[in-house]
C-alpha cells in the first residue's frame, strides 16, 4: 500500500492523533465523529459552504506572483492570498464550515478559544451572520495586549470570556473551552480554531481548510501550466493554514513540504515555540502529537512575538510529516520573522501578519533554485499587528 | 485480593476522599492521608497535580498549580508514600491526568504503583477503549484496578462496555459538570442514580463531583456504594489547614 499522510479511520496520523478525552466529552465528540465526513458530504452542506466562501468570505482568493520578493530571492514565489479572507485570515474558512456543522447538529450556541484573537473573530462573524449564541475564551493576558480584537468580537455580539487559570494565555483558553463544553454537553458546539484537539477535529478542520491547495491546483495549472509547485511552504501554530496548503499535496512526494516554526528569541533560549525541536510525544487538549513539556510531563508555556505561533503543541498531521520526514521543518527567530514582514511591505505592498512573517523569512537561509515554483501561504494580513511592528521598529 | 474490592465487599456506604498532592505544603502527603484513615474516610484519592487539568473546576485547579509551584513531581510523590503501608489499610488511589504518567512510562508507573501499595487508578483523559487496547494487560500485572468514569450523558450500551472493562468501582459523575460545580442534589441527579442503579451492573457505582456535606453524601449514596468528596475538601484544606481534617470528615455521616 501507498504511504498517505492523512488520517487513517482510527483517527491516527501515523503514531499522532486520536481522542484523548474525559469521559464528560465522549458523547459530543463522538457525535461528531460518526457524523462529521456525511454532514460534509450532503449536498446541500456542500453548496451552502462554497457560497458562503464565495460571496462571504471572498474566494477564490488570488495567487499572487510576488515579482519583486522573487527577484530577491532569485527563485519563483507565489503568495496564497489569505489575508484578503473577509477578516483577515484564513480562519474563517474553518469557521464557516464549522457554523454550518453546527447548524446541521441542531447546536444553539458556539464556543471557541483564541490566542491572537483571529479565530476569535472569525468565529464571532459567523456566529453573527447566523444568529447564534457565540461564547469566546480568552487568556486574560492576551485580552490586554490583543485590545482591538477584543472589540472586535464585542461589536460582532460575542461575549468574551478572561481564563484566568494557568499561564493566562491560548492553551489555557482552550481548557476553559474545553471545560465549558463539558459543562454544557447538549447544546453547545466547540469551534476549535486549528488542526488539534480530539479526532475527529483535525482531519475535520484540515478539510475545511483543504480549499487552499484545491484552489492553488488550478490556479498554479493557469500560470505555471502544472498543478504541483516544487515546494509549499506555511508557518505553523496549530498548524492549519498549513494542513489547508498542504493538503492536496501530503501524497505527492513531488513537492516539498516546509513547516516554519517560531523560534522565539531563539530554539535554545528558553522563549520559544518551536515544536518539532523543543517537543516531545504526549497529550495536549485530547490529542497525543509533539508538545513542549518538562520532564515530569507537565505542559510548559511556549513563548512568541506572534500570538497566534505561541502554542505549546502542533496538529498530529504535522507531528507526522515531522516524524516521518515527509515535511521541512524550519524555526525562525522573533527578529527575523519582523524583519521579513518589512522586507515584503517594501517590496509587494502587502504587511503580512507576523504568523506570516515567519514563512516569509526562510528565504534568508534557505536556497531555492531559479526555476522552482514556490508557493507560500499568507495566511493573514499585519493590520492586527501593528502594534508589535510600531514597537519593534519604532515607526 | 485487592484491597479496593475487599472494601467494596463491606456492607456501609463508602466515604472517600480526593486530595491533590503537595497541597497546601510539600510534604503534606502522607500526614494527610494518614488523617483522613484516622478520621474514617474509606478510600483515598490521591490527585497527582497537572499543569492541565482539563476536566476540573477552580478549586482543583489552584490546588494543582500551587502543588507544582511547591515543587511535586511524580517521583516526589512516590518517594513521599514509600512508607505508606506501613502505616495506612485503606485502598489508596492515584487520580492523575494520562500526560505525567505518559511520560514517566505507563509500566514503571504501575510498577512503582504496585511498590507502594496503590491500588487502583483514575485517568480521566484515558479512554476506556485505549486502556483496553494497550494497557489493560499492564494494570493487571500489577493488580491494578481501572477506574472509569460515567455521567449522565452515558448511553446505557457505553455503560454496559464500561462495566465490562471494570473490575472495581465505576465512577459515577453526578452531573454534567467539571469538578467543584454545584452542590446537593436535585430531582434530575436523584433520577439518573436510580436509573443506573436500576441496570444491575456487576460493578458497584461510587458517586462523585458535587458532594460537600453529611446531607449530600446522604443523598449520593442512596441509589450507590459510595461517594467522593473532593473540592470541598481542598477548601477546607484551604482554610483550616491539615490540622483539622477530623472535623471535616466525621460529620459527614
Ligand atoms: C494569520 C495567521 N496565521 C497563522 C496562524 C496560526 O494558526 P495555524 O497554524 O492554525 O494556521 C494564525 C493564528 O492565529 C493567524 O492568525
Amino acid at each position: 500500500m501507498k504511504t498517505t499522510y492523512q488520517v487513517d479511520e482510527r483517527g491516527y496520523y501515523g503514531d499522532f492523533g486520536g481522542a484523548y478525552i474525559p469521559e464528560m466529552l465522549y458523547p459530543n465528540v463522538e457525535e461528531l465523529r460518526t457524523r462529521y465526513l456525511e454532514i460534509m458530504k450532503e449536498e446541500s452542506f456542500q453548496k451552502e459552504f462554497k457560497q458562503l466562501l464565495k460571496d462571504y468570505v471572498g474566494r477564490p482568493t488570488p495567487l499572487y506572483f510576488a515579482e519583486g520578493f522573487s527577484k530577491k530571492y532569485n527563485t519563483k514565489i507565489y503568495l496564497k492570498r489569505e489575508d484578503l479572507c473577509h477578516t483577515g485570515a484564513h480562519k474563517v474558512n474553518n469557521t464557516i464550515g464549522q457554523i454550518l456543522m453546527a447548524k446541521k447538529l441542531g447546536k444553539t450556541r458556539v464556543i471557541a478559544e483564541t490566542g491572537a484573537g483571529q479565530h476569535g473573530v472569525a468565529t464571532a462573524t459567523v456566529c453573527a451572520l447566523m444568529g447564534i449564541e457565540c461564547v469566546v475564551y480568552m487568556g486574560e493576558i492576551d485580552i490586554a495586549r490583543q485590545a482591538p480584537n477584543v472589540a472586535r468580537m464585542k461589536m460582532l455580539g460575542a461575549t468574551v470570556v478572561p481564563a484566568k487559570s494557568g499561564s493566562r494565555t491560548l492553551k489555557d483558553a482552550t481548557n476553559e473551552a474545553i471545560r465549558d463544553w463539558i459543562n454544557n454537553p447538549v447544546n453547545t458546539h466547540y469551534i476549535i480554531g486549528s488542526v488539534v484537539g480530539p479526532h475527529p477535529y483535525p482531519d475535520m478542520v484540515a478539510r475545511f481548510q483543504s480549499v487552499i491547495s484545491e484552489e492553488v491546483k488550478i490556479q498554479l495549472k493557469e500560470k505555471e501550466g502544472r498543478e504541483n509547485p516544487d515546494y509549499v511552504v506555511a508557518c505553523v501554530g496549530g498548524g492549519s493554514n498549513a494542513a489547508g496548503l498542504f493538503y492536496h499535496y501530503l501524497d505527492n512526494e513531488d513537492v516539498g513540504i516546509i513547516a516554519v516554526e517560531a523560534a522565539g528569541e531563539g530554539v535554545l533560549s528558553g522563549k520559544s515555540a518551536a515544536t518539532s525541536a523543543l517537543g516531545k510525544e504526549g497529550i495536549i487538549h485530547g490529542s497525543k502529537t509533539l508538545l513542549m513539556q518538562t520532564e515530569d510531563g507537565q505542559i510548559t508555556e511556549p513563548y512568541s512575538i506572534s500570538a497566534g505561533l505561541d502554542y505549546p503543541g502542533v496538529g498530529p498531521m504535522h507531528a507526522n510529516l515531522f516524524r516521518t520526514g515527509r515535511g521541512e521543518f524550519i524555526s525562525v527567530t522573533d527578529k527575523d520573522a519582523m524583519d521579513a514582514g518589512l522586507v515584503l511591505s517594501k517590496l509587494e505592498g502587502i504587511i503580512p501578519a507576523i504568523e506570516t512573517a515567519h514563512a516569509l523569512a526562510i528565504f534568508e537561509t534557505r536556497k531555492f533554485k531559479e526555476d522552482d515554483v514556490v508557493v507560500i501561504n499568507l495566511s493573514g494580513r499585519g493590520d492586527k499587528d501593528l502594534n508589535t511592528y510600531i514597537e519593534h521598529f519604532n515607526l | 485480593m485487592n484491597r479496593i474490592n475487599q472494601k467494596l465487599q463491606e456492607s456501609q456506604k463508602l466515604l472517600s476522599i480526593y486530595f491533590t498532592a503537595g497541597y497546601p505544603e510539600i510534604e503534606d502527603t502522607a500526614r494527610i492521608i494518614e488523617a483522613l484513615e484516622k478520621s474514617g474516610a474509606d478510600m483515598i484519592e490521591i490527585g497527582l497535580p497537572f499543569s492541565d487539568p482539563l476536566a476540573d473546576g477552580p478549586t482543583i485547579q489552584q490546588s494543582s498549580e500551587a502543588a507544582l509551584r511547591n515543587g511535586m513531581t511524580t517521583n516526589k510523590l512516590f518517594s513521599q508514600i514509600v512508607n505508606i503501608r506501613k502505616t495506612v489499610n485503606i485502598p489508596l488511589i492515584i487520580m492523575g491526568y494520562f500526560n505525567p504518567i505518559l511520560q514517566y512510562g505507563v509500566e514503571k508507573f504501575c510498577q512503582k504503583c504496585k511498590e507502594t501499595g496503590i491500588d487502583g487508578l483514575i485517568i480521566p483523559d484515558l479512554p476506556v477503549e485505549e486502556y483496553k487496547t494497550h494497557y489493560q494487560e499492564i494494570f493487571e500485572k500489577y493488580d491494578l484496578i481501572p477506574v472509569f468514569l460515567i455521567t449522565p450523558q452515558t448511553s446505557e450500551e457505553r455503560i454496559r462496555f464500561i462495566d465490562d472493562v471494570s473490575n472495581g468501582f465505576i465512577y459515577m459523575v453526578s452531573s454534567a459538570s467539571v469538578t467543584g460545580g454545584t452542590t446537593g442534589f436535585g430531582d434530575e441527579q436523584m433520577d439518573y442514580f436510580k436509573r443506573i442503579s436500576n441496570l444491575d451492573l456487576k460493578t458497584p457505582t461510587i458517586v462523585g463531583f458535587g458532594i460537600s456535606s453529611a446531607a449530600s453524601f446522604k443523598q449520593a449514596t442512596e441509589f450507590s456504594k459510595g461517594a467522593i468528596i473532593g473540592s470541598a475538601f481542598i477548601k477546607h484544606l484551604s482554610h483550616h489547614g491539615v490540622d483539622k481534617i477530623s472535623e471535616f470528615v466525621k460529620v459527614l455521616r
